[in-house]
């Protein structure tokens, strides 16, 4: 990942630029690198769930927007496009990320990983996928594949988190059926699978 | 009862692909050659398009076409309230204009900037009460009211009687609409203790995760529509209308929908849907239509605000007299609901008083559309009401848990102005269960105690929704592997009730869950009607159609193998997927093979024929689907007698900083009474849902609009205040009475709404404990009113006004 992007300097970037989040100048603005001479390089390739995938894309074009829309991974979700809600949350370098808040571009040198990456290869459930299963977390499941990201983000990070400690790791991820309680007891059955 | 299936836990076939991410909501489709819509909404809050000129944008490569009001309404707009596919009279920031089609959202966008659009500005208002000024704006054009079979029309009070109201008085002027029980008088008379004062709800926004997207499409004469509604028949029965498309014609896509609360369980609710399937038929391509965030918050509607004036009676005992209630709604800039009826509903049947009056009106404001959500009146009036009983408790010297217990509904009682008896009510029961499961008793010596500047509050409240539909039908199917198919038109909005309400029918086939089918998801898949899932009746509802079909086949394999094998059809059971002889159970035959006989019968076995006379349309459609088909048991529901409720009880412990105003819920229980639990995970998850949403109700959601301009600033997530992980305990513990309904075949009602309203009662109960006493009169208590309360300052900056910081 582009250590120099980050979603507050991004946005700190469009507002600058005063223009939308569409603005070329906004992405270097907010990146703080030199605008090339002639063109912008389209061509990309990006680590996805282990596979390098090239792939066009805009200089503009949000991570979320690329994984959804170019690669056909629509596990992630769009729930406000605008850093609010968490839907989108992927794993880039095991750290976890809204995916509309970055430009695909910074991810040259990033492993990403989303939500249809987690199975192995023989079809099991990742111990949080499992889990939320068992512990029925999800409602309506739109939050879902950010939740899990979330929450294989925090185990990766602390494998036997307490239940505030999760609470705190999740809290990115806005749930409007209100199951916070149901993926805190899929988080705490997680760290029981994983053992 | 011992059940094979009813109150027990199971995983419900989409949570895998939820999990996974594999699950498809509208906006995860394509289709081949698929163009995108993106949409001009009006960016003020009152006008008249005078003009569109679009010459340069459909002169743009890759623009392919536009879809205008006078595209969709030929003959003009209807002039009445509820949303609009287009308009040219908008009445709200966001309303859409016109929809415009082209190779790629990005083109699409830039050709939208190239539209000139003409308005007229018309005047605007934000609070009703504003609205009811001499001169007030009138939010609509020809009015700021809507009277059924009059039209618009314009409604003043006096600008005395405004302003004695927002002083805190009893309002003078004529209410649209009493309606009253008992002797109010008389049951004031006998009063001990009254309170009056007056109080405002917030209305606040849906905010529903998935933004209506739609995809539409025609294939050989049909229109496909991938859309996310809370219902599946029941919506796809009313888009079918709003469109214009024979229902056979429509097929509606619909496997999961990204949260729902009572926005997009009705057709009405979601127009914009017309967009995509309109500008389709006019282009003859695939359109997909991605709504934003902001698109998702005029779309996605609001709570109505509620502003009034409450006077209650308590005799010296605590049972509740009497209750006097006159609100005025905001109906928002498209017409809203009827909360303020069905709050004064929920204080008859909740508390059980002697006689009750209910006075409203309902004025329109250029603020978001208002309709149903979760516990639309029942909740807004919760919060409001706890904290008096519990004012009344301590000042007739009877304990907070005693007054409700005293006023509590139970079985034979009535509720609401048309004294309608329950189904069944346990509602004592439930009161117990809380008490004693959270230690009520125990707690009350922690009640109030200080460190620094927090302060310990303790609350209880109950929560109330009319729990219970009839009238609607089943389909189940067998086929010659034995598997049975339960056709359910239920929508998947995350309840699971689609799926629990399908274990009634395995229930009455004895039928192992793994050899079931729910056939759902989308609608050419042949699905009979439901009532749409809103107002917490599913279960109720949908468990006596499943039940009902299944009886049929039961009877229908009973007849079968009683005819082929000898004796009669009461001689049989069913076990072990075998329809058999009781007194030797060797003779009948497997599942598979009476469903063989069935087919090869055809006839009323295969639903040619003896088909219920009163079966709905949409149900005759999807039976002539299915005849001859396979084995179908078949049932159209008659209507049940009396009120089966939904209620829950809360209680909860917070801390309040008196500091910065902040609440920490310590520790929180709720207790359902829904009849028979059919599904423990999915109540445990409709109980901590609605926790979430009280929580949400008392303490941070609402509207706020520029006064200057009326643009909404709650148009996210962040604005709106929807609570995250750390607005809500750690833990939410649940339980529930489990006692079945007589109404129902498994016993079962409905939970989802009332388990907001209690927790809202009890948060608002406890931050009042908390500080004394002090009743806000107000939802939601935000910290900025808690610190300006203990500092002995005003709590609102316009009294009684919605859509500002107050409510």
């Amino acid at each position: 990942m582009n250590q120099k992007l980050t979603r507050r300097r991004f946005i700190k970037g469009v507002i600058a630029s005063g223009a939308a989040a569409t603005s070329t100048a906004a992405w270097y603005s907010a990146t703080g690198q030199e605008r090339p001479s002639g063109f912008v390089e389209r061509l990309v390739r990006i680590n996805v769930n282990g596979q390098v995938r090239s792939v066009d894309v805009e200089p503009q074009e949000t991570l979320a927007s690329t994984l959804r829309y170019k690669l056909g991974l629509t596990g992630t979700k769009l729930g406000c496009n605008r850093g609010e809600c968490g839907a989108c949350t992927v794993l880039v370098d095991d750290v976890t990320t809204y995916a509309c808040s970055v430009l695909t571009h910074s991810m040259k040198n990033g492993r990403i990983e989303t939500v249809e990456g987690l199975e192995s290869a023989n079809g099991d459930l990742h111990p949080v996928q499992q889990a939320f299963v068992e512990e029925l977390s999800p409602q309506c499941g739109y939050c879902t594949p950010g939740q899990v990201m979330s929450a294989v983000g925090l185990l990766r990070a602390n494998p036997n988190p307490s239940r505030e400690e999760a609470r705190h790791a999740m809290s990115g991820n806005i749930c409007r059926c209100g199951s916070y309680d149901s993926y805190l007891d899929g988080v705490m059955r997680a760290t029981e699978l994983i053992g | 009862m011992a059940y094979m299936h009813i109150g027990k836990d199971f995983t419900p076939p989409d949570v895998p692909g939820k999990v996974t991410g594999r699950i498809k909501y509208a906006e995860d489709y394509t289709r081949e050659g698929m163009v995108y819509a993106r949409l001009l909404t009006s960016p003020i809050p009152h006008a008249r398009v005078l003009d569109i000129d679009a010459s340069a944008a459909l002169a743009m490569d890759g623009v392919i076409g536009i879809l205008t009001a006078d595209d969709v309404y030929p003959d003009g707009e209807p002039q009445s309230t509820g949303l609009k596919i287009l308009t040219n009279e908008p009445t709200l920031v966001g309303e859409p204009i016109l929809a415009l089609a082209a190779v790629d959202e990005k083109t699409a966008e830039s050709a939208i900037a190239q539209i000139s659009v003409t308005f007229e500005r018309l005047p605007f208002v934000l609070d009703p009460l504003d609205s009811l000024q001499p001169g007030g704006a009138d939010a609509y054009n020809g009015g700021n009211t809507f009277v059924f079979r009059q039209g618009f029309v314009e409604e003043k009070w006096t600008a005395d009687q405004v302003a004695s109201f927002r002083a805190g008085n009893e309002p003078t002027a004529e209410p649209q609409q009493t309606v009253e029980y008992g002797d109010l008088d008389a049951a004031f008379g006998e009063s001990s203790y009254v309170y009056e004062g007056t109080f405002t709800n917030a209305g606040y926004p849906h905010h529903s995760m998935e933004p209506r997207s739609a995809l539409a499409y025609w294939e050989d004469g049909k229109l496909y529509l991938h859309g996310g509604s809370q219902s599946l028949t029941a919506f796809a029965d009313g888009i079918a209308g709003i469109i214009g498309v024979p229902k056979e014609d429509l097929v509606f896509v619909n496997a999961a929908t990204g949260g729902g609360f009572g926005q997009r369980a009705r057709a009405g609710s979601i127009p914009v849907y017309a967009v995509p399937a309109k500008l389709s038929q006019k282009i003859n391509r695939p359109v997909m239509m991605r709504a934003t965030r902001e698109e998702e918050f005029t779309f996605g509607g609001a709570r109505q605000g509620l502003t009034g004036w409450i006077k209650v009676g308590f005799k010296p005992d605590g049972v509740m007299a009497a209750c006097d209630l006159w609100i005025v709604s905001d109906n928002g800039g498209k017409g809203g609901g009827a909360d303020a009826y069905s709050a004064a509903d929920c204080i008859s049947v909740l508390y059980q008083a002697d006689a009750v009056r209910f006075r409203g009106t309902a004025i329109g404001t250029n603020t978001a559309h208002r309709g149903a959500q979760r516990g639309p009146g029942q909740n807004q009036i919760a919060p409001i009401i706890s904290p008096i009983l519990d004012v009344a408790a301590d000042e007739l010297g009877v304990s907070r848990l005693d007054i409700r217990k005293i006023n509590a509904a139970m079985t034979g009682d009535v509720g609401g102005p048309q004294r309608t008896p329950f189904t069944s009510a346990y509602m004592p029961e439930a009161l117990e269960q809380a008490a004693a499961e959270f230690d009520w008793e125990g707690r009350q010596s922690r009640r109030r105690q200080t460190n620094g500047s927090k302060v310990i509050g303790l609350g209880i409240g109950q929560g109330y929704h009319n729990a219970g539909r009839s009238g609607m039908d089943g389909i189940v199917m067998m086929g010659a592997d034995g598997r049975l198919k339960i056709h359910n038109g239920v929508g998947n909005l995350g309840t699971y009730s689609y799926a629990s309400t399908s274990r009634a029918a395995a229930e009455v086939l004895q039928m192992p869950w793994e050899s079931c089918d729910i056939i759902t998801g989308r609608t050419d898949l042949h699905l009979p009607i439901t009532s749409p899932q809103d107002g917490s009746n599913s279960i109720f509802t949908n468990t006596r159609t499943c039940y009902g079909a299944a009886q049929d086949m039961l009877t229908k394999m009973k007849e079968i193998a009683a005819t082929d094998l000898g004796g009669d059809p009461t001689d049989y059971d069913v076990s072990n997927e075998r329809v058999h002889q009781i007194a030797d159970e060797s003779v009948g035959y497997s599942y598979a093979e009476v469903a063989q006989r069935a087919i090869e019968l055809g006839g009323k076995y295969t639903g040619s024929a003896e088909l219920p006379e009163e079966l709905a349309e949409w149900t005759q459609i999807a039976v002539s689907r299915l005849e001859g088909t396979g084995f179908m048991g078949i049932f159209h529901d008659p209507r049940h007698e009396g009120n089966p409720p939904g209620f829950t009880v809360t209680a909860c412990e917070i801390e309040l900083d008196k500091e910065t105003g902040k609440i920490d819920i310590l520790e929180m229980i709720s207790i359902g009474e829904a009849g028979t639990i059919m599904h423990p995970k999915g109540m445990d998850n409709q109980l901590v849902g609605g926790a979430v949403w009280g929580i949400g109700l008392s303490a941070y959601e609402r509207h706020l609009y520029d006064p200057q301009n009326g643009l909404p600033a709650s148009t996210g997530y962040w604005q709106s205040k929807v609570p995250t992980y750390l607005d809500t305990p750690v833990k939410i513990e649940t339980g529930w009475v489990d006692l079945p309904d007589p109404e129902n075949p498994v016993g079962a009602r409905g939970i989802g709404e009332p388990s907001m309203g209690s927790v809202s009662a009890a948060l608002t109960a406890a931050i009042t404990d908390a500080l004394d006493g002090h009743i806000f009169g107000a939802s939601p208590i935000t910290a900025d009113m808690i610190i300006n309360h203990v500092a002995g300052t005003s709590e609102e900056a316009v009294p009684l006004a919605q859509n500002n910081f107050r409510g």
